[in-house]
């Protein structure tokens, strides 16, 4: 090919490389492929960075690190570390917090989707997304000075008195309760807000994508609005109701500055809800500015590594979920 | 009526009371919640005002913080710092944001082009904090000092994925005939991506960009160990003072990102934990900035495409 083209004249040489260059569309799509590849790259390049950021500490610590333990110690100056305490805050305020926006976002899903008359819906819908938009950290300031000592201080207290005495349950209601209301129950609760509208756009937008004939069967066979809701709408969007589910639990459990102002930041041992706790993401932000010995820091990113694992495999099984029940009604969707 | 409205009359007639009982619970109820859901807004939005409104003024703009006791000061610092951040992250974000659009909406059902939806999505997903160890990692840790060129990094990423979407989003709107008419005249397709279809676009896309970049403003958790902080942060300073010493734009211009810097979001944070109730006042003043500018921008973002998706869509 090479040696061909020397013997052509110089004006079918141009007309051949412009043909090659399609008019620039080729280098055109190159850049688009390049950055189409370096943006997925960017995922891989986070793992990465962290795993390598991390190494004295994953070698010299193991799994010894992550595994459940009454007594881990989290001890900067002796540079001994074990996250257990920040991975189960973080699991258990996250957890709590699904329980409860669950049903709530649910009901507010519902009411968009099938209930709600035209003209509500678009304002609703926004007002819904403006809690999304609220930044992190106002929040949590407000979470502080209001939140905290004018909700979450008195129903904990009543949580103590009432929960804290069934035997068994009564581990996660045992008190007392701080006078701040810094607890994990605040950090939940909070969370609890900052997650429903994640939810709930999910969820609406799941209940929309139902065929409308699935509900005039229902309906014409005799179910009442809820029995077609209930028994025919929400078991088909079950799946995408689940893809909801674990995006919201993937936000709360990398929800950071909100919940570090409010969980009271401190390692105990009790597994109570009522009392001062500390996340995985509030450790880091507490913490890594500070970290002067270089397996502070590095524990700090393993920390940052398993939050990163966690909701990057919550993330991928969620968006297949959704994915999934979007792609098998496109033409039917409603608009 | 239809027939079918009409058998469905008659069903309800026959219907007992238990099962209409439960209806109407179950229905009420799903108003109820989306009741609930809204008593934080209300009260976030209304409490912030209240308390901001009362300590927000104009030194507050136009200071740089003072000594505790004395009156006066004000958060300038942080405002330009925001300001610094956030620009150098929009201008890392959004041309790789806009050339993985295009590529997304011509390509919607190619292996790389649900490949790079699917990375979208679950890049949005990675918590921002995550994001600022990895700034810190490959910013912070080889140049060997937090500076809010880092930061800007951390942000662009954090807003990569919404501008994605966000354009992906418009220029799909954008009428397929524009895109036919302009490769019949024989238009190159980067000319016809470049000079027909994203003007076309663009009010939606700067939209799109301006949801980004409120939603970067007021984020902390990947600023707080990549732009640290700083409270003598000033740029007319620099300024002076690179003119004064006959220094080169790059060189100020370098002063002015490679070096700790503060943001709103920040100052926020440090001063909630503080116990003088001067620095809580301001704290809720800043709360109030915050909010108010990502409020607008989000309901004139939204009022703005809602407009325009009617007009196109018909």
């Amino acid at each position: 090919m090479h040696t061909h083209a020397k013997t052509l004249s110089e004006a079918q040489l141009l007309k051949r490389l412009r043909r090659c260059f399609q008019h620039g569309d080729r280098p055109w799509q190159g850049i688009l492929i390049t950055i189409s590849i370096l943006i997925m790259v960017l995922i891989l390049a986070i793992g990465w960075m962290l795993w390598r950021e991390s190494a004295d500490a994953r070698s010299l610590f193991g799994l010894k690190f992550l595994l459940p333990t009454s007594d881990a110690s989290w001890d900067p100056v002796n540079d001994h570390f074990q996250a257990w305490p920040f991975i189960f805050g973080t699991l258990l305020t996250s957890l709590v917090a699904i329980l409860l926006a669950l049903p709530i976002s649910l009901g507010i899903a519902i009411f968009l989707a099938e209930l709600c008359p035209e003209w509500l819906r678009l304002p609703l819908n926004w007002l819904v997304e403006l809690l999304a938009a609220i930044p992190s950290v106002v929040y949590g300031l407000w979470g502080i000075f209001v939140f905290l000592p004018l909700v979450v201080a008195p129903v904990g207290q009543a949580l103590a008195n009432t929960l804290g005495h069934i035997p068994g349950l009564g581990l996660l209601f045992t008190g007392p309760m701080p006078q701040s209301g810094s607890s994990r129950l605040g950090a939940a609760l909070i969370l609890t807000i900052m997650i429903i509208p994640t939810i709930t756009a999910v969820t609406r937008d799941v209940l929309l994508a139902i065929p409308n004939h699935q509900r005039e069967a229902s309906l014409a066979i005799g179910a009442t609005q809820w029995e077609t809701i209930w028994q025919v709408v929400l078991p088909y969007s079950l799946s995408g109701i689940l893809g909801a589910v674990i995006l919201g639990l993937g936000r709360a459990l990398g929800e950071t500055m909100a919940v570090t102002m409010v969980i009271g930041n401190s390692i105990e041992g009790t597994p109570s809800l009522l009392r001062p706790g500390y996340t995985m993401a509030s450790v880091i932000a507490n913490e890594f500015a500070e970290a002067v010995t270089k397996l502070h820091t590095q524990a700090l990113i393993e920390v940052g590594l398993v939050l990163f694992f966690i909701t990057l495999l919550l993330n991928m099984i969620a968006q297949l979920l959704v994915w999934r029940v979007a792609r098998r009604t496109p033409q039917e969707a409603r608009a | 009526m239809t027939r079918f409205q009409q058998l469905i009359a008659k069903n309800q007639a026959a219907l007992s009371t238990h099962r209409k009982t439960v209806n109407v619970v179950m229905l009420s109820l799903t108003g109820l919640l989306t009741l609930l859901a809204l008593i934080p807004l209300f009260w976030i939005i209304g409490y912030v005002v209240y308390r901001g409104g009362k300590s927000i003024n104009l030194d507050f703009f136009f200071h740089l913080p003072r000594p505790l006791g004395m009156a006066g000061g004000g958060v300038l610092h942080a405002i330009e710092g925001t300001l610094v951040v956030t620009l150098l992250a929009a201008v890392f974000a959004i041309p790789p944001g806009v050339l993985a659009a295009f590529y997304a909406v011509r390509n919607p059902n190619t292996p790389l082009g649900v490949a790079l939806r699917f990375s979208t999505d679950v890049l949005s997903g990675v918590p921002s904090i995550v994001i600022g160890l990895f700034a810190y990692a490959i910013m912070v840790k080889p140049m060997g000092h937090y500076s809010g060129l880092a930061g800007g990094v951390a942000l662009a990423i954090l807003m990569l994925p919404t501008i994605i979407r966000t354009t992906e989003e418009m220029l799909k709107l954008v009428p397929h005939a524009l895109y036919e008419g302009s490769l019949a005249l024989g238009a190159p397709e980067w000319k016809t991506s470049l000079s027909v279809i994203f003007p076309a676009a663009l009010n939606g896309v700067i939209t799109g960009f301006l949801l980004a970049i409120a939603r970067a403003a007021g984020e902390t958790a990947p600023l707080l160990f990549t732009t640290l902080g700083n409270e003598r942060y000033d740029i007319m300073g620099i300024i002076r003072n690179g003119i004064l010493q006959h220094q080169s734009f790059f060189q100020i211009f370098g002063r002015l990102v490679n070096q700790p810097v503060d943001s709103l979001p920040l100052t926020l944070w440090k001063y909630a934990q503080q116990p003088y109730p001067e620095r809580i006042d301001q704290a809720w003043a800043v709360a109030l900035v915050l909010m108010i500018l990502v409020l607008l921008i989000n309901i004139f973002a939204r009022l703005w495409i809602e407009t325009r998706k009617r007009r196109l869509q018909g």
